[in-house]
């Protein structure tokens, strides 16, 4: 019972979803499904917000490895919610001047504004920043020309890389007009148009297929293994 | 020296509370049936009778004479736009675009109703035109409705769909040509239409016939692998490595980290994510290993639980389960990968498995898991990702593959032919890939030839 | 050589880490201190966004959508605050809205950077509206196509879109001629291609600007379902110095504000970033081929 139950729910919502998209009669159902698994988002994170203070509480109690940053966490998160529903600092809004609360939580001046501009936005602007440094350890261990394959994607990744910069103009800007077609720049768009759309579209295909018949296996009930592999 | 007339106007609704509106400016001598498009447009009001008022200005531009009511009423059906002469509000002589020809509207075939199309033929110059003013106002058994706004199109354009109009009214549509200087006499449809509901949305018949066609090769061969249909698939490396990940974390007595990606339950790749945890599970709870599952969707959270705790179930560990290894971390994908980065430096799990939908957060968890020397598995149908995976992990199923995954690891022969169906499936749409490229090829070289006839044929049937 | 080869093959990352932010930050501090960029010959993706939006008419408008958050800002940034410029400049009623939730914030950071700051005469609610995020993604973006109201039904700031002057006759989707959509994943570019765009008729023309890991999978799209692509930063400055160039002040003497030129301003630290990994993968094969040799070598 505790499989079939959900077995039938996704099946059900499933087939709705599917039939609202050509039937016009379902089409209000299938807005239905959406706002529900809206609805049942919202209440799953509630489950999260306190499984987040479980594990954390828990680090905390226990004096575990890194409880420290556990502490933060949690007090981070009891801040950001408080200001945030609390609008703490928010100024009123000009529809309605003498209410306190009618401003946006995050308006100019508010803390929750404050807490965004000054503490997210360098935070994940650092974490986004990381990427170059990744990228570039990376680059520096697979880009080995091993096999064919191997030198025509290293052959590839110095146009791009090149061709992406004014280090191309520089290096090949002096070929002439009927040969332009050679330069760095222009060789990296065609790449790009040409190689990369081709691959592209091919993996796309693939992966369309793939999804229609993951999502058929679900519907039709032949692979249950996303309620865990209980067979 | 001018001496026009101002003209003011007013629907009769409540003769003693007039709304007197500007109407238009003419000379003197013109007939007071002589206004602007304003006025114009009320007197479409069939329903509603009107009052003129007209005030006669000085060449000063002060009011010489009391406003009067004029004595007669006139309905606006009856009234002769054509002898409309178009003036500014300074009295000035514009001039303004002709109207549309012929306007006409039909109810769009095969939709979900609410929708009209209304088309008209522009006049063979549309002169100072800049675009078309269509309108629409519901017929009811005691007249009409005022005139609402349905759309501005620019000029070169002569069809609209006009939306959200109720599929149980019937509607007049009227189009109005507007320069920089006036608007042109207003034409109407001359039969009310209703937008009707449609059983089937036929704009989607091609998407729904290729639906149908891919279901049926996976159904087809799903019955024929339960008939006893012997079904192959070639080997899949990163899959069958997933068994040796586990086996490696239990000998170095670390953990396995699985990340489902940072997309909800509504994401299909987080559904293929969670059933390869089952399976992934399902051999730590065998191997005894302990794994770790951090989630940036509280939902995936619950569903991972759910899936963990059957396959320990099924492995027979139960008591080995535990829920708070499943954990919500955070919905902000760099605050998600902070944590995750974090915790595979100081845990050092011996595994780590990426299998759902990633963003740019793929390189920074693969790269990390590398530096750990961790056996690193990943499957994404991100296209944009694979790279970065390929790149930085010692496996990566890619697109489809990761799709298949769990139909792979499950062996279930229903499973498997539901591979083999999604097989041929993309060998008819290789095929249609070819006849396009053969077909577009040949139009190219001969663009009145039987190719592109064809050609245009087969995007018409293919609904492109 | 063979100790060159051997610190090569055992380099630790955290070296390649320091390389790299030497060769980022150097640009940037030349940059900041010369002032000058480097020159851009904008590709046909870029021309193809900065004609898009040149060619309607004053007044026509336009859907803008911010679907990328904070993270992304460094990449995309740029390129909002140029689209933005370029429309406010044109006249267009400009709409915005944004399916991630951290959206409107760098809506009203860019309405305050372009807007307000260059563009006072034009009204909030009159000639620009930020009518906010709404959470859903492609159930948005489909409820879109057939009632604007309903999938936005307030402003941010709380007005009904009925009541606001810049959504006159504005009831569905492809009452927009154009769509500029700036994203840094999902939904993005691709959804909105996918439900909107497709479902269209060819109604609604599309422009995007996106971060360089999506690009590859957008140019499958380009030129037919996207008229025009702005990839990356080098994108944003290809596109920069178009609108730039086209709306420079006439006194020749007045320097282009730095807010305008940022893209540009971020192509050197590209350069030096992009020749540091050539030059890692150059090494990295020498050290592999040098390996190769000696283990032949042992072998034999």
């Amino acid at each position: 019972m505790k499989r079939l139950v959900p077995m039938w729910i996704a099946i059900v919502a499933g087939f709705v979803m599917l039939l609202s998209a050509f039937f016009p009669i379902t089409e209000s159902l299938g807005e239905t499904m959406g706002d529900v698994f809206n609805v049942v988002a919202a209440i799953a994170f509630i489950l999260g917000a306190g499984s987040l203070a479980k594990v954390n509480l828990a680090k905390i109690s226990q004096r575990d490895q890194g409880w420290g940053y556990a502490a933060i966490t949690l007090i981070c998160f009891a801040i950001t919610l408080a200001v945030g529903l609390g609008k703490f600092g928010v100024p009123p809004s000009a529809q309605f001047p003498a209410l306190g609360w009618s401003g946006e939580k995050d308006a100019e001046g508010s803390i929750f504004g404050w807490i965004y501009e000054y503490a997210l936005v360098p935070i994940t602007s650092t974490m986004f920043a990381l990427l170059a440094f990744y990228v570039a350890s990376a680059a520096f261990r697979a880009f080995r020309a091993k096999n064919l394959e191997a030198i025509l994607l290293l052959s590839t990744a110095f146009i791009v890389l090149l061709g992406r910069t004014f280090a191309g103009v520089v290096l090949t800007g002096w070929l002439p007009d009927w040969a332009s077609g050679l330069r760095l720049e222009n060789l990296s768009v065609y790449i790009m148009q040409v190689f990369n759309t081709a691959g592209n579209r091919a993996i796309i295909i693939g992966i369309a297929l793939g999804v229609t018949a993951t999502s058929l296996r679900i519907l039709l009930g032949v692979d249950r293994s996303w309620m865990g592999s209980g067979d | 020296m001018r001496h026009p007339y101002v003209i003011h106007d007013t629907l009769c609704l409540d003769p003693s509370d007039p709304d007197w509106r500007f109407a238009g400016i003419v000379e003197k001598g013109y007939r007071a049936l002589v206004a602007r498009n304003a006025i114009a447009n009320r007197w479409r009001m069939i329903s509603s009778a009107l009052i003129l008022c007209v005030i006669a200005l000085d060449s000063s531009g002060a009011i010489d004479s009391a406003p009067a009511n004029t004595p007669s009423i006139i309905t606006g059906n009856k009234v002769n736009l054509s002898s409309k002469i178009p003036f500014n509000e300074l009295g000035q002589e514009v001039t303004v675009p002709p109207a549309a020809i012929s306007v006409q509207a039909r109810d769009v075939p095969w939709d979900a109703g609410g929708v009209i199309e209304v088309s008209w033929k522009p006049a063979p110059d549309t002169g100072t035109a800049t675009k078309w003013v269509i309108e629409r106002s519901e017929a009811l058994q005691t007249g009409l409705t005022p005139w609402a706004f349905v759309a501005e199109v620019p000029i070169d354009e002569t069809v609209v769909l006009a939306p959200k109009l109720s599929a149980s009214a019937s509607y007049f549509f009227s189009v109005t040509a507007v320069g920089p200087e006036g608007s042109s006499a207003v034409a109407t449809t001359k039969n009310a239409v209703t937008p009707e509901w449609n059983f089937f949305i036929g704009a989607k018949l091609p998407l729904f016939c290729a639906i149908l066609v891919v279901s049926a090769c996976v159904i087809y061969y799903i019955l024929a692998a339960r008939r006893g249909r012997p079904m192959k698939v070639r080997r899949i490396a990163a899959l069958e490595a997933i068994t040796d990940a586990v086996g490696r974390a239990t000998e170095m007595g670390r953990s396995i980290l699985f990340v489902p990606g940072i997309q909800d339950m509504d994401n299909i790749q987080t559904v293929a994510g969670i059933t390869v945890l089952g399976h992934v599970s399902k051999t730590a709870a065998e191997y005894d290993a302990a794994i770790e599952v951090p989630t940036s969707r509280s939902l995936v959270m619950e569903a991972a639980r759910e899936a963990v705790q059957a396959s320990y179930l099924a492995a027979g560990r139960a008591d080995a389960y535990n829920a708070d290894g499943i954990r919500y971390i955070t919905d902000e994908q760099f605050g998600f990968v902070a944590y995750v980065s974090g915790r595979m430096v100081r845990e050092k799990p011996a595994a780590c498995f990426y299998m759902g939908c990633f963003f740019a957060e793929s390189l920074i968890l693969a790269e990390t898991g590398n530096s750990i020397g961790a056996i690193q598995i990943a499957g994404t149908a991100e296209s944009s990702q694979l790279p970065f995976f390929v790149a930085a992990c010692d496996y990566t199923l890619i697109g489809e593959e990761f799709m298949a995954a769990s139909a792979y690891l499950s062996g279930e022969p229903d499973q498997m032919g539901s591979l083999k169906g999604q097989d041929v499936a993309k060998a008819i749409a290789a095929t249609l890939i070819i006849v396009g490229v053969v077909l577009a090829t040949g139009a190219a070289l001969a663009p009145q030839g039987t190719m592109a006839s064809a050609l245009e044929w087969l995007k018409g049937v293919l609904g492109s | 050589m063979s100790k060159f080869i051997t610190i090569l093959e055992g380099l630790d990352r955290r070296w390649i880490f320091l390389a790299m932010a030497i060769s980022v930050a150097g640009p940037i501090l030349i940059i900041g201190i010369t002032g000058k960029t480097l020159p851009e010959t904008p590709t046909p993706a870029a021309r193809a966004v900065y004609s898009e939006i040149e060619k309607l008419p004053v007044g026509t408008p336009v859907l803008i959508a911010f679907d990328f958050d904070p993270a992304s800002g460094g990449e995309l940034t740029p390129m909002a605050t140029s689209l933005v410029h370029q429309c406010a400049a044109r006249g267009l009623r400009m709409v915005f809205i944004a399916l991630w939730p951290l959206g409107p914030q760098l809506i009203d950071e860019t309405i305050r950077r372009v807007i307000l700051a260059d563009y006072p005469n034009l009204k909030e609610g009159i000639d620009y509206v930020n009518v906010g995020f709404q959470s859903g993604n492609e159930a948005v973006m489909k409820v879109m196509l057939t009632d604007f109201a309903k999938a936005f039904p307030i402003t941010k700031n709380g007005t009904a879109v009925g009541d606001v002057v810049a959504l006159k006759g504005i009831q569905r989707a492809s009452d927009f001629p154009l769509l500029v959509e700036v994203c840094a994943g999902y939904p993005g570019a691709k959804e909105w291609i996918q439900y909107v765009i497709s479902s269209s008729g060819g109604k609604i023309k599309m422009v995007t600007g996106c971060t360089g890991v999506q690009t590859p999978q957008l140019y499958p799209y380009y030129p037919v379902q996207l008229n025009g692509m702005l990839g990356a930063i080098k994108g944003a400055a290809e596109y920069e110095s178009l609108v730039n160039s086209s709306l420079a002040p006439k006194d020749s003497s007045a320097a282009i504000p730095a807010k305008y030129l940022e893209a540009q301003r971020r192509m050197g630290p590209q350069l030096g970033a992009h020749l540091l990994m050539v030059g890692l993968i150059i090494l990295g094969n020498i050290a592999f081929f040098a390996q190769r040799k000696s283990k032949v070598r042992a072998t034999s």
